[in-house]
């Protein structure tokens, strides 16, 4: 703890599974209550969402958490924000930590813009006269001037992000813990919260940034951590942990299409294996070529054409191209009890963001085997050809100008 | 520079003890915006806004005069029955405000403690305080009333504020118990209603403490809403002032029940978020 501001040791969190309720009676409490130590149904139904965290955050160190839903950064989030306790190890805080969880807490519909920044400020820990000291900044960064005094419930949604963002964005703690808030907003709004933190973060501030956008993490943060089943998997230059998190994710859905179990169609063949890379085994990125493939396998032997399909969706859940061989477009045939199809793009349009796909698999004209979200994956910054800068939109398009 | 800055440690262990007052003072802004903010919403989107303030203790007043006062004709310590039972009313919905606000509080602040930390207790402190100001509201009724019955009271009014705080230190300290037992069991808030209408009457709202046999009458005190209310009368109307011993009774069940409820409350409140 000499120069580090934020220190944990061995620190742990358990949940239990299902609720309160039906593991946590009334008399569980009385006795707890009596005794002093918890019941011993509390052993049975549970899980460690977080277990033996230890790391030091340096002065100035910007931090990013990554790791898929469910590993434990929210809740990693929670102890630091103090929101909750851990339940074994100590962290230790020097100086003030501003958490923002979400963005715009404690705005109440019926104030006004004026009444919640004061609200939403106190409740993020500055004083109202610092509030007041920066009001003008704030409201000009909020960018909804007119609707001061106009109450919070008339305005859109857009509106009360950016008046929450802005009050957030004023904090000036010593550690600042920041969850997703980038997510909302429309893309000119979150370059401006980007440019916000970046600003945050060369000022020397200690910032601690969870995200799925792999991009926000890289271009922000010196340092990554990334959480697997609530415990550190790797700690290293955020580069680093980036790209190796996002191998991982792409081989876990490899792994476990096989195993799952909802899906459809007469299971003849089966689609057992699932990958998309780049050309170098690398996570696919713009502008590169990308190789989507699938691994089949029957139990009994079998011939015939297969008609294979591969349905991306955005974030939004929104289908945004369907790759497939059918309808003349390349005819496979299946023979003997495996095999194997390849779909290759030359040049990736899509833009850099989290994607999901359906695949479903035909043979003989009947459905053989089909799994919605059957793999998500990320796609990297690259260079579709009119350079990294122009990322506006869904996906890129060849073009050619005169 | 570091060196100036606050060192704070986290740990898994939980400890029986008093909630950490310099904190909590530390937070006295925030508490001062929760309460104001309580109350410019209160009766936001209402016709009649902030007379329901005046409406609610008014028309209870009425109902009660005619049924308890003319038809039930109980006893009022020879003071005019709606007076008698006005006096009782301002610091009895003072209470039961703030009970069931307080009670109702760590449920209905609860989204916002799941994203930010603040000292739990301002949730139900804040609740209870922004009772008040109805409170205050109402007793231009009381005045007018006693303008119009010509009741003059003597120096015995400077008492009043004290017999309001032992009023608003029951409320929090009811409030501090069932608000934490609430988040668990939401049992609480179905039961509130029923509980404040239990409750008014084994407290001399509606009759005088002059009506409770000798025998029972410590029994009676405990309640610590009993001295409240017999207090609150005294000193407005001057008459049959409350003996020390029922008042000193009194005043210990909510020092317990305030003392208890910190202890359980602290303890209670660092998971607190993980049992909502």
């Amino acid at each position: 703890m000499t120069d580090s501001v934020l220190s944990l040791h061995g620190v742990g969190k358990y949940y239990q599974l299902g609720g309160m309720q039906p593991y946590h009676t009334l008399r569980d409490t009385l006795t707890e209550l009596v005794t002093g130590r918890k019941s011993s149904q509390q052993s049975k139904k549970g899980f460690w969402a977080l277990h033996d965290i230890s790391f030091d955050l340096k002065q100035g160190e910007v931090l990013g958490i990554v790791g898929r839903n469910g590993a434990g950064k929210s809740t990693l989030l929670k102890l630091l924000s103090r929101i909750t306790t851990p339940d074994e190890g100590r962290i230790q805080i020097r100086g003030r930590i501003g958490s923002l969880l979400e963005v715009g807490t404690g705005f109440h519909p019926e104030l006004t813009g004026r009444e919640n920044i004061f609200m939403n400020g106190v409740l993020l820990g500055m004083t109202q006269r610092e509030i007041a000291r920066k009001f003008d900044e704030i409201v000009a960064f909020s960018g909804v001037e007119e609707f001061l005094d106009t109450p919070v419930k008339r305005y859109s949604s857009g509106m009360r992000v950016r008046l929450g963002f802005a009050v957030a964005a004023h904090l000036d703690p010593e550690i600042l813990v920041v969850d997703e808030v980038l997510a909302v907003g429309d893309a000119e709004f979150q370059r401006k919260c980007l440019g916000r933190m970046n600003a945050v973060a060369s000022e020397g501030r200690t910032v601690l940034f969870v995200s799925h956008q792999m991009e926000a993490i890289q271009s922000l943060c010196t340092r990554a951590i990334w959480l697997q089943s609530g415990q550190v998997k790797q700690d290293g230059p955020a580069e680093s942990v980036v790209l190796s998190y996002l191998a991982s994710t792409t081989k876990d859905a490899i792994s476990e299409i096989g195993s799952r179990e909802d899906r459809s169609g007469q299971g003849k063949i089966r689609i057992t294996g699932l990958s998309i890379a780049d050309d170098e085994n690398r996570p696919p990125s713009t502008g590169r070529p990308a190789r989507i493939e699938f691994s089949l396998s029957s139990e009994a032997p079998q011939q015939g054409a297969v008609i294979a399909r591969f349905a991306i969706r955005d974030g939004m859940d929104k289908v945004l191209a369907l790759l497939t061989n059918e309808a003349g477009i390349q005819e496979l045939t299946f023979n003997g009890d495996a095999g194997q199809v390849v779909c290759t793009i030359p040049k990736l349009p899509l833009m850099p963001g989290e994607y999901t796909a359906d695949v479903s698999l035909w043979s003989n004209g009947y459905l053989q085997d089909k799994v919605n979200r059957a793999i998500s994956f990320t796609v990297m910054t690259g260079d579709y050809g009119a350079g990294k800068g122009h990322q506006v939109g869904v996906v890129h398009l060849d073009q050619q100008w005169s | 520079m570091q060196k100036h800055l606050p060192l704070v440690t986290i740990t898994s262990q939980k400890k029986w003890a008093l909630p950490d007052v310099r904190e909590l003072w530390s937070f006295r802004e925030l508490l001062w915006i929760l309460v104001t903010r309580d109350i410019k919403i209160r009766y936001k989107q209402t016709a009649i806004g902030i007379l329901w303030a005046l409406l609610q203790p008014l028309l209870t007043m009425v109902v009660f005069s005619v049924i308890f006062g003319k038809l039930g004709n109980l006893p009022s310590d020879s003071v005019p029955y709606p007076v008698f039972v006005m006096t009782a009313l301002l610091p009895w919905q003072l209470f039961t405000k703030a009970l069931t606000q307080g009670s109702a509080s760590m449920v209905t602040m609860g989204g916002m403690m799941g994203k930010i930390y603040f000292p739990r207790l301002i949730a139900p402190l804040s609740s209870v305080l922004s009772g008040a100001v109805d409170f205050v509201i109402a007793l231009a009724i009381l005045i007018a009333m006693m303008f119009w019955y010509g009741v003059v009271p003597g120096w015995e009014i400077m008492l009043a504020p004290l017999f309001v705080l032992l009023g608003l230190a029951s409320a929090l300290a009811v409030a501090l118990w069932l608000s934490a037992i609430n988040a668990k069991y939401r049992d609480v808030q179905q039961a509130m209603p029923f509980l404040t209408q239990i409750w008014m009457f084994i407290t001399p709202v509606i009759y005088p403490t002059s009506m409770i046999p000798q025998g029972w009458k410590w029994l009676f005190v405990l309640n610590p809403m009993v001295s409240v209310i017999d207090g609150f009368r005294w000193s407005l109307l001057g008459v049959r002032p409350p003996d020390m011993s029922s008042l000193l009774i009194s005043s210990l069940s909510v020092l317990v029940l305030l003392v208890t409820g910190l202890i359980y409350f602290a303890r209670f409140e660092k998971n607190f978020v993980d049992s909502l």
